[in-house]
Formats: C-alpha cells, sequence, structure tokens
C-alpha cells in the first residue's frame, strides 16, 4: 500500500503513539484488503462499547486512548451493554458492571464521539449523499449504508472504524471501489415472507455470499424486512452488500433460498417452543417500526414481560409522536442505549428461553447470553402473546 | 509465504480448524478456550499456539476479544489464514499477534499438533 510522506510519518510514531496505533491498524486492514491507498472518509460508526463484549482489556485500552485521542470526523456509537435510566430496576447488574460500562461511555464521549448509543444510525441521521465513503463498524448498519443508503463502506472491524475516526481515513479497497464484481445471485423462492423470512434469508445469504450477492424474488421489502435482512446478513458472515435485482443474468452463480434452505436456518436458531419473555430490537426499532408496534398494540396486553429495544434519539421522537404510551400502557419496555444482542438485562438465573422476531437477536442471545430461542414474526407474537 | 498483515516471528504447535472463527461468539476472552460446540477445535484452548484458520467471521467486535486474549495472555502466537478479514487483521496489529495469509495449498500443507515457526522477516514457515 502506498503511504503520502504525511502518513509514512505518523507510522513511524512522529506524531505519537495513538497516530501511529491508528495508522498501524490501518496499514494491516489496508495489506489485508489488498488497497493501493488510504483515502477520506466522512463518517465512523464504531463499535465495541458494551462492556460485556469488550470487557477488562477493552474498557482500559478505551480509557488510556481516550486521555488524547479525539475523533477527526463524525463519530457515533453501538450500543451499550445497559440503560442507565432503568439500571435500578435491573437488580441482578453488580456494581462492577454498571462501572465499568460508565468508564467505557465517558471514554468515547472524551474522544468526541455522538453519543448515539445506537446499531441504527441509519435511522437516527439523514444520510449523506450517494458514494459518499464511510466507515462503518456495526455489521447491520453497514450492509444498510451499502445497500439501501448507497454508500460506501467496507464490513469495518471494531478497531479498523476506531483508527478511521481518529484519522478520517481508510483503506481504499473491496465495496469502496466502483467496480465490484457480484458473483452470485440468491434466489428467494418464499410466498410473502415476514421479516422473520427476511432474517433468514440474510442469514442463509451471509453464510453463502462472499463480499456482495444478488438478491432475486423479492418486491419492496418494509423497512422492518429491510432491517431484518440487513441484522441477519451481518450475523453470519462477511458478506456486505446486496442488491435487489429484477431479471438474472446469465454469467452470476444461482442459489436458492427455499422452504428447505429457510427450515435448516430456523432449525439451526429456534431451540425453544415457548420463551420466558419477550424481546424486540435488534437491530433496534425505528420511528416506523415503534408507530407500526403501536397500532398493533391497541386495545390488547402482552401476556408477559416484553423488552423493546431502540435508540434515545427514536425513543424521543416516538414519545412526542405518541407512540410510546400505546406500547408502554400494553406493557411494553422501552429500552435505549442498549440491545437485545449481549444485554446483561436479560437476567440468565431467571430466564430460560426468549421470544423474538430477530435472527441477530437469536444468534447472540443463544451463543453468547446462553439462553434457549422461540422464534416468531412480529404478527404471530402479537396474536399469541398479547390478550 | 503469500501475504504479510503483521509483523513478527513466532514458534508454537499448529491448532488447526476448517472452519471460519467468530471470534466473538466462539473464544473465551479470558482463557482462549474454543465454547462453541459447531467448531471442531470446540473445548480446545488456542492460547499460545499458531492458529491455522481460513478467516475470521461476524460480529466486527472480535477484534476486541483478540485484542483481550493478548492481555489476558491467553492469544495464540501468530495466526494463519487463507483470506484476511478486517476484524482478524485489525485484532492482530493492535495486540501485536504476527499474521500472514497463505494459499490454499500451504493451508492444506500445514499440519494440525505439528511445531512450527513463523517468520514474516525471513518470509518462512518452517
Amino acid at each position: 500500500m502506498e503511504l503520502t510522506s504525511e502518513e509514512k510519518a505518523a507510522l513511524n510514531g512522529e506524531h505519537g503513539n495513538t497516530l501511529q496505533t491508528a495508522y498501524r491498524i490501518l496499514v494491516a486492514t489496508g495489506e489485508a484488503t489488498n488497497a493501493e491507498k488510504l483515502i477520506p472518509i466522512t463518517w465512523a460508526h464504531l463499535s465495541g462499547v458494551n462492556y460485556n463484549t469488550i470487557g477488562d482489556a477493552g474498557e482500559q485500552f478505551l480509557r488510556e486512548l481516550s486521555k488524547d485521542a479525539r475523533v477527526k470526523v463524525k463519530a457515533t456509537v453501538n450500543p451499550m451493554g445497559i440503560d442507565f435510566d432503568h439500571i435500578t430496576e435491573f437488580n441482578h447488574i453488580d456494581d462492577e458492571f454498571i462501572k465499568k460500562q460508565a468508564s467505557i461511555r465517558d471514554s468515547y464521549i472524551r474522544m468526541g464521539v455522538e453519543p448515539t448509543f445506537s446499531c441504527t444510525p441509519y435511522d437516527i441521521f439523514d444520510l449523506p449523499e450517494k458514494n459518499t465513503q464511510v466507515s462503518f463498524a456495526e455489521s447491520n448498519a453497514a450492509i444498510f449504508a451499502n445497500s439501501l443508503g448507497g454508500l460506501k463502506t467496507n464490513k469495518e472491524s471494531a478497531f479498523s472504524a476506531l483508527a478511521s475516526a481518529i484519522t478520517g481515513k481508510s483503506p481504499y479497497s473491496d465495496l469502496r471501489k466502483d467496480d465490484i464484481s457480484t458473483p452470485m445471485t440468491i434466489r428467494m423462492k418464499m410466498d410473502n415472507p415476514s421479516e422473520l423470512d427476511f432474517g433468514m434469508l440474510g442469514f442463509f445469504a451471509g453464510k453463502v455470499g462472499d463480499t456482495s450477492v444478488n438478491i432475486s424474488g423479492v418486491s419492496q421489502p418494509n423497512r422492518r424486512s429491510c432491517k431484518a435482512l440487513c441484522g441477519g446478513m451481518g450475523t453470519s458472515g462477511t458478506c456486505a452488500k446486496f442488491q435487489f435485482v429484477d431479471t438474472e443474468d446469465n454469467t452470476s452463480e444461482k442459489v436458492d433460498f427455499g422452504k428447505e434452505e429457510m427450515n435448516e436456518v430456523f432449525d439451526e436458531l429456534n431451540t425453544a417452543e415457548k420463551g420466558d419473555i419477550i424481546t424486540l430490537g435488534s437491530p433496534q426499532l425505528g420511528l416506523e417500526e415503534l408507530s407500526d408496534l403501536s397500532k398493533m398494540l391497541k386495545g390488547k396486553s402482552f401476556e408477559k414481560r416484553c423488552m423493546i429495544f431502540c435508540s434515545r434519539a427514536v425513543q424521543k421522537q416516538a414519545r412526542t409522536l405518541d407512540y410510546i404510551n400505546e406500547i408502554e400502557r400494553a406493557g411494553g419496555e422501552i429500552l435505549s442505549d442498549c440491545c437485545t444482542c449481549l444485554t446483561p438485562l436479560i437476567d440468565t438465573n431467571e430466564t430460560d428461553a426468549i421470544t423474538t422476531n430477530s435472527i441477530k437477536g437469536a444468534y447472540y442471545l443463544k451463543n453468547s447470553t446462553g439462553v434457549d430461542v422461540n422464534l416468531k414474526p412480529l404478527s404471530k407474537i402479537i396474536e399469541e402473546e398479547t390478550k | 509465504m503469500s501475504k504479510i498483515i503483521v509483523q513478527g516471528m513466532a514458534q508454537g504447535t499448529v491448532l488447526k480448524t476448517t472452519s471460519p472463527i467468530n471470534f466473538l461468539g466462539a473464544v473465551d476472552k479470558k482463557t482462549g478456550t474454543i465454547r462453541d460446540k459447531k467448531y471442531d477445535i470446540f473445548e480446545k484452548s488456542i492460547k499460545d499456539t499458531v492458529l491455522v484458520f481460513p478467516h475470521g467471521i461476524g460480529s466486527s467486535v472480535g477484534a476486541y476479544t483478540i485484542y483481550s486474549l493478548k492481555s489476558n495472555n491467553s492469544a495464540p502466537v501468530a495466526m494463519i489464514c487463507t483470506k484476511a478479514d478486517l476484524t482478524v487483521a485489525s485484532g492482530c496489529a493492535l495486540a501485536n499477534i504476527p499474521m500472514i495469509v497463505v494459499s490454499n495449498k500451504e493451508f492444506d500443507s500445514i499440519q494440525d499438533g505439528n511445531k512450527i515457526t513463523v517468520d514474516t522477516k525471513s518470509e518462512n514457515i518452517f
């Protein structure tokens, strides 16, 4: 990879340890993706915010880094583990977790990030104009940005996005280029797919696709289904872009996603027939989804605990528009700054299984939180779990 | 040797899997033990090994898992992949773990359990 003399100097430590570390990361990721140079980016979205995932080593690293590191471009951050506004309601969370999570939050704020604590930055901000280079570490957000927002990012890692935030640069490679080849088309064979089906399609596509895939046989899914597709895809593989295609070209490899393939994904992630509690929001729910939910809940109440995750910015808007009232009246608990994935708010001593409509949520609930999962589309959750 | 991603020299016993690794979900960041049953190296520890695997998958936060493993003295001494992904590359860069990318043919020729040395300066695996 070719570096400018300024970049070389930073890599050699002439501008301090922080920039040297950042450039070391950019050079490694540049070499890894065969980049020929670094290019400017305008927005970095960082992962590595939840104490559950980054642990003591991560907390300490960020505390040290934030002594002099400052972000150079717009930077937003992923969810934390907990919602500090509601933490007193969750007795099983220990003080150590709260202390370390607060330290991580404060380190990011010290570095100058916008405290969004959301995996859905695309639901909070207007996206910049098409073809803008960004650096998104949250996989569902990277896939959304590339596939539905017309932006350009690779599926960044926590450190590569952090290095991009500090330097304002990213390696010019893979999905950042104009001439990406998409050698595979996935043929959606399911009629009237729910958002859960789209999540499973995404999970399947992430497994079989490489960097980018075409998807045929799909007509204008709603935002909930699009987000489910992005979430599922980001969980299972390295694929970071899809495009819906009408007519199939002759050159790409064709793979069908039908009943059989869907059942395989379902059986891998659905391990319980019913859940003790319900969680909605992985990715966190947007305004449109909260509006839908409030309409679906008119005159109904949840028969069990239901945790609903959305970003704080979206929660504020939804309160003004009165969507939250209806959801809370029906017994839904609105939580912000965290999400279904890897939150310790779910007490595993009291919870054996969780009902959710999220494939991404299911994967992490099963593999990291360590509970069983009961998968159902939202319409079925409302039908079967409310009265 | 095909491509150096992170420089360095290290010696260790090969732990090889043909499954791509999701560091966040599959590896215990304190001990380095593989805790996901789906892996053929389930319950084995990656600590002090030369970890040979196709590439990383899944969460971008896996980079922190690699950094945590190093901080907890439970990291592999080197990693060898057939494809470099950003999560593993950036994790190794920050944790100073030598990492190289090799061809499929070279990957196939590396035997699990063998003691090998990875030296990016002399561009050798022996």
